[in-house]
């Protein structure tokens, strides 16, 4: 996807306080490309949960960290991308657990993976840290 | 944020209401063990949820955790759609006792 796709880019900082904006902004997003209710739902879940697993595994609730979320669409798809600049992440580290288990903790993988299409950290972004990118198809 | 609680029939019904994410999750889990700890049954009334996230599942689960391991009765409460859903994806809705109100628990109690 080009920077003609792009819809939007969010840059905020790594504290629990600043997602419900960003959730906002993903649900426009959603409702911009025609996803229905149920799935503009879905990928505010996913991301919200990606931006966790930023504050709390890469930047360790350190609230100065910096998170930049882009979200790009074509005909077929929805793109975020997250971005951090901590220190990078183990990615095998990053699976979902056994749900027959019940304990707190370690559900936030689960959904991304159930809820997405595709998802998984991308090469090392020049300047460090870590690039997170969720696709979610678009069915009509 | 701060979550209600009321005393009722035995019970510490605790209502969550609006976002239940990782901003305010930790009041969540504060209102809940801090009601378990005094060794009260509790219920959690979600039916004002307008959004919940892992966050706000895992201090669910941790509330289940603790009464189960201590004797307590914990349970659902009116769960929003919302919620409901998040609790299927998350496959814990067979895993906590649910009911459409606090009459409902005392009258299946009977």
């Amino acid at each position: 996807m080009d920077c003609n796709n792009i819809l939007v880019r969010l840059s905020f900082c790594s504290k629990a306080s600043r997602l419900k904006l960003m959730r906002s902004v993903i649900k426009d997003a959603a409702d911009i490309v025609g996803l229905n209710n149920e799935q503009a739902d879905e990928v505010v879940l996913a991301v919200n949960e990606a931006c966790m697993n930023v504050i709390q595994h890469s930047y360790l609730m350190n609230p100065d960290g910096q998170i930049e979320v882009e979200i790009a669409a074509d005909e077929q798809a929805l793109l975020f991308r997250i971005r951090d600049y901590a220190p990078a992440v183990d990615s095998a580290s990053c699976c979902s657990r056994d749900l027959d288990e019940v304990r707190p903790g370690g559900l936030g993988v689960h959904f991304i993976q159930t809820l997405m299409d595709e998802c998984g950290f991308l090469a090392q972004p020049e300047g460090g840290g870590n690039l997170f990118q969720m696709k979610k198809y678009i069915r009509q | 944020m701060h979550f209600p609680v009321q005393e009722k029939q035995g019970f510490s019904v605790i209502a969550l209401s609006g976002d239940v994410d990782m901003n305010h999750s930790p009041h969540a889990r504060k209102a809940i063990l801090s009601c378990l700890k005094k060794m009260q049954h509790v219920m959690v009334d979600l039916s004002s949820v307008d959004y919940i996230d892992s966050s706000g599942v895992a201090s669910l689960v941790e509330g289940f955790q603790y009464a189960r391991s201590n004797n307590l009765e914990f349970g659902l409460l009116s769960v929003s759609d919302t919620a409901m859903s998040i609790l299927k994806l998350a496959r814990l809705d067979k895993v906590f006792q649910i009911y459409p109100s606090l009459e409902a628990r005392l009258e299946n109690a009977r």
